[in-house]
C-alpha cells in the first residue's frame, strides 16, 4: 500500500510559504481589480487627501469614496502581506535570488503606493497615472514569480527536453510577455489620456500574433508537457476573452460618450479587460518560466559561408 | 588572457549594477531605507491632509494694473437677447442617484442632467454670455461680495456661472453628505476639497481670466459645474425662457459671446450708444453638440 511521504518542518515551512505567496498574489490580483473600479468610477479624486483619507483612516464611505478609499485599504493589506512575505524569504528562503525578489516587491510596492498618493495630490496628472497603472501590472508579475519559485513543484528538478528550434522556445516566451506588458502599458496611456487608439490596436495584433505563436509551437512540440500545455491553453483562452473584452470596451466606450455618469455595463467591461489583461500577463510570465525550467537549448553547430572551420556555439 | 576593452567596460558595468543591487537589496539597509521613507511618509502626514474649511483659498486676486474705469449710470448701456435652440430637442437624461442613498432620498421626482436644456418655445437654458472683446485695457472694480455655490439635492446650484477674476467664489454644502468639489482650470490653479455636511463654508478666488472652469464632485460623477471667470462684470446666464441681460456697459463696439457646455460657442458684434439697450439674439444649433 502506497504510503505518503511525511513531511519535515523545513518542507512544512515550505509549504506554507508557497500558501502565503499565493494568498498575497490573489490579493494583488484583486488591488489590480480595485483599481480598475477607482478609473472606471473616475473615482480618483474623490478622496482629495493622502495619506489619510479626509483626515481621517475610514471616512465616510459614500459614492467614489467607497471605490478610492476601498482601493486604498485593499493596497494597505497588500502591502503588509509583501512586507511580510519579503521578511518571511528572508527568514526561510535558501536561495538568494528568490530572497532578493521578495524584498524587490516590497520596494515596488512602496513605491507603487507613493506614486498613488502623487496622484491624488496632483490631481491625476496622466504621466503619473500610467506609471501606477503599469508598475501594478509589474508588481503583479513580482507576485507571480514568487509564487511559482516557490511552490513545490518548482523546488523539484525536471528533466530538460532539448529545444532544437533555431529561436528559441524561450525566447519566444520572453518576446511575447515582454509585449503583453508594453500592451498594457499603451492600454493604460489610452484609458488615461482617452488617446492612441491605433497603437493599442497595433500592440493587441502584434500580441496576438505572438500568442498564437507560443500556444501553436507549445501544441505541435510539446504536447507531452503537461506544464506548457495547461499555461498554453489557459493563455489562448485568456487571449480571446481578452480581445472580446477589449472590443466591448471600445464600443461601450463609444456608446456612453454622453453619458453624465459611469455606467454599470461600462465600469464591468472595462474592469474585465484590465483584470484579464493582468492575467494574459501573469499566463505568459509563467509560461516563460517554465520554458526556462523544462526546455535545455540544444547546442548547435553553425556553418559560416565564409569561413571553413565549424564553431560550436 | 587579456580581455577587450569593450567586454572589460561591459563585466564592469555588470558588476557595479550587481554590487548596486546587492547593495539595495541588503536587508539591513534596506530597512533603514524603508523606515526613512516611512518617517518622510508620517512627517508628511501630519502636515498634510484635509484642508479646514472656511479658509480663503491661496491664490491671490489680481492686482489692477491701471486705474479702475467708473460706471457712470448715466451713460451706461444694456445688451440684452435671447438664446434659441434649433433642431429636435435632445431627450433629458436621468441621473441615478440608487448608488448614493442620501442623495436619492433628497428627491422624490426624477433627476435630469443639466447639460443641455431646452425649455418652452426653443429657450435654451444654462449658457454664459459675456463680452469677450471691446473693452481694452480697462479695469473694473472688483465685486467683493462672493458668488455663492450651492451643494444641494447632489447636484451644484448654479449649474452654470460667471465670476469676476479675484473675486471670493463662496462654496456651500447643504446636503447631508460628503462632497469633494473640484474645479479643473487650465489658466488658474487646480484643486479639490473635501466638504463634510454642515461644514463652515469654503471661499476661494481664480485670479485669472478662463471661459470656462469645470466642476466635478468625484464622490458623485454626475455632479458638474461650469465657471466664466471675467476680467470685467460684464457677463450673465441665459436663463429658463433663454433671456439674458448684460447691464452697466460703457458706450462703445462689442463682441459677445456665447458659450454653451456641449453646444460649443457663438460670437456677434454690437455697438451701444449713451443708455441704449440693444437685443443680440444667438442660436444654436443640435448638430453641434460636442462629445
Amino acid at each position: 500500500m502506497f504510503k505518503q511521504r511525511e513531511l519535515n518542518s523545513s518542507e512544512r515551512g515550505a509549504t506554507w510559504l508557497h500558501r502565503f505567496a499565493l494568498v498575497a498574489t490573489f490579493s494583488t490580483f484583486v488591488l489590480i481589480i480595485a483599481g480598475a473600479l477607482v478609473t472606471g468610477n473616475e473615482a480618483g479624486l474623490a478622496v482629495p487627501d493622502w495619506p489619510l483619507s479626509y483626515g481621517s483612516l475610514m471616512p465616510p464611505m459614500v459614492g467614489g469614496i467607497r471605490y478610492e478609499h476601498g482601493h486604498r485599504m485593499v493596497a494597505t493589506f497588500v502591502g503588509f502581506l509583501t512586507m511580510i512575505l519579503a521578511f518571511w524569504l528572508w527568514r526561510g528562503e535558501s536561495r538568494r535570488s528568490v530572497r532578493m525578489l521578495g524584498f524587490l516587491a516590497l520596494g515596488v510596492v512602496i513605491i507603487q503606493g507613493i506614486l498613488g498618493g502623487i496622484t491624488v495630490l496632483f490631481f491625476l496628472p496622466t504621466i503619473i497615472s500610467v506609471s501606477h497603472a503599469c508598475l501594478a501590472q509589474a508588481f503583479f508579475c513580482l507576485m507571480v514569480s514568487l509564487t511559482l519559485l516557490t511552490s513545490p513543484d518548482w523546488r523539484q528538478g525536471v528533466p530538460k527536453i532539448e529545444d532544437r528550434n533555431n529561436f528559441s522556445f524561450r525566447r519566444l516566451c520572453v518576446l511575447t510577455t515582454g509585449s503583453i506588458y508594453l500592451q498594457l502599458i499603451l492600454g493604460a496611456a489610452l484609458r488615461h489620456s482617452k488617446s492612441g487608439i491605433v497603437f493599442h490596436l497595433v500592440g493587441a495584433f502584434a500580441v496576438t500574433v505572438l500568442a498564437m505563436l507560443v500556444v501553436t509551437r507549445v501544441f505541435k512540440y510539446y504536447p507531452n508537457v503537461s506544464s506548457l500545455l495547461r499555461a498554453a491553453w489557459v493563455l489562448s483562452i485568456l487571449l480571446l476573452a481578452q480581445l472580446f473584452l477589449g472590443t466591448g470596451s471600445y464600443l461601450i466606450r463609444l456608446a456612453t460618450r454622453q453619458d453624465v455618469q459611469p455606467g454599470l455595463a461600462m465600469v464591468t467591461i472595462t474592469t474585465a479587460h484590465v483584470a484579464v489583461g493582468a492575467l494574459v500577463l501573469a499566463t505568459s510570465l509563467s509560461l516563460t518560466f517554465q520554458s526556462y525550467r523544462v526546455l535545455s537549448q540544444a547546442n548547435r553547430v553553425r556553418r559560416f559561408s565564409t569561413a571553413p572551420q565549424k564553431v560550436a556555439l | 588572457m587579456k580581455m577587450e576593452p569593450g567586454k572589460a567596460s561591459l563585466v564592469n558595468t555588470h558588476k557595479i549594477l550587481m554590487k548596486g543591487l546587492e547593495t539595495i537589496m541588503n536587508p539591513r539597509k534596506f530597512a533603514l531605507l524603508f523606515a526613512t521613507l516611512t518617517m518622510m511618509l508620517i512627517l508628511y502626514a501630519c502636515g498634510g491632509g484635509e484642508q479646514k474649511t472656511g479658509e480663503t483659498g491661496e491664490q491671490k486676486a489680481p492686482e489692477t494694473t491701471g486705474p479702475v474705469t467708473q460706471i457712470d449710470p448715466a451713460t451706461a448701456a444694456t445688451v440684452t437677447g435671447k438664446i434659441s435652440y434649433e433642431g429636435e430637442k435632445p431627450k433629458p437624461i436621468q441621473i441615478r442617484m440608487d448608488a448614493e442613498a442620501a442623495c436619492a432620498a433628497l428627491h422624490k421626482e426624477p433627476v435630469y442632467a443639466q447639460q443641455v436644456v431646452v425649455n418652452g418655445n426653443n429657450a435654451l437654458q444654462y449658457v454664459f454670455v459675456y463680452v469677450k472683446e471691446g473693452l481694452g485695457d480697462k479695469n473694473f472694480e472688483i465685486s467683493k461680495e462672493p458668488v455663492v455655490l450651492d451643494q444641494k439635492g447632489c447636484m451644484y446650484h448654479p449649474h452654470v456661472f460667471g465670476v469676476q477674476a479675484g473675486q471670493p467664489l463662496k462654496v456651500l454644502n447643504s446636503d447631508p453628505t460628503t462632497h469633494n468639489i473640484h474645479p479643473v482650470p487650465a489658466n488658474n490653479r487646480e484643486w479639490n476639497k473635501s466638504m463634510s455636511p454642515g461644514v463652515t463654508p469654503l471661499e476661494q478666488t481664480f485670479p485669472r481670466e478662463e471661459i470656462m472652469i469645470p466642476v466635478k464632485c468625484n464622490v458623485h460623477p454626475w455632479m458638474k459645474s461650469y465657471i466664466g471667470v471675467v476680467k470685467h462684470p460684464f457677463f450673465a446666464v441665459s436663463k429658463e425662457d433663454g433671456t439674458f441681460e448684460i447691464k452697466g456697459l460703457p458706450p462703445g463696439e462689442y463682441t459677445i459671446e456665447a458659450w454653451h457646455e456641449k453646444l460649443g460657442t457663438s460670437t456677434q458684434k454690437v455697438t451701444v450708444g449713451p443708455k441704449e439697450t440693444k437685443s443680440v439674439d444667438f442660436t444654436f444649433k443640435a448638430a453641434a453638440v460636442i462629445s
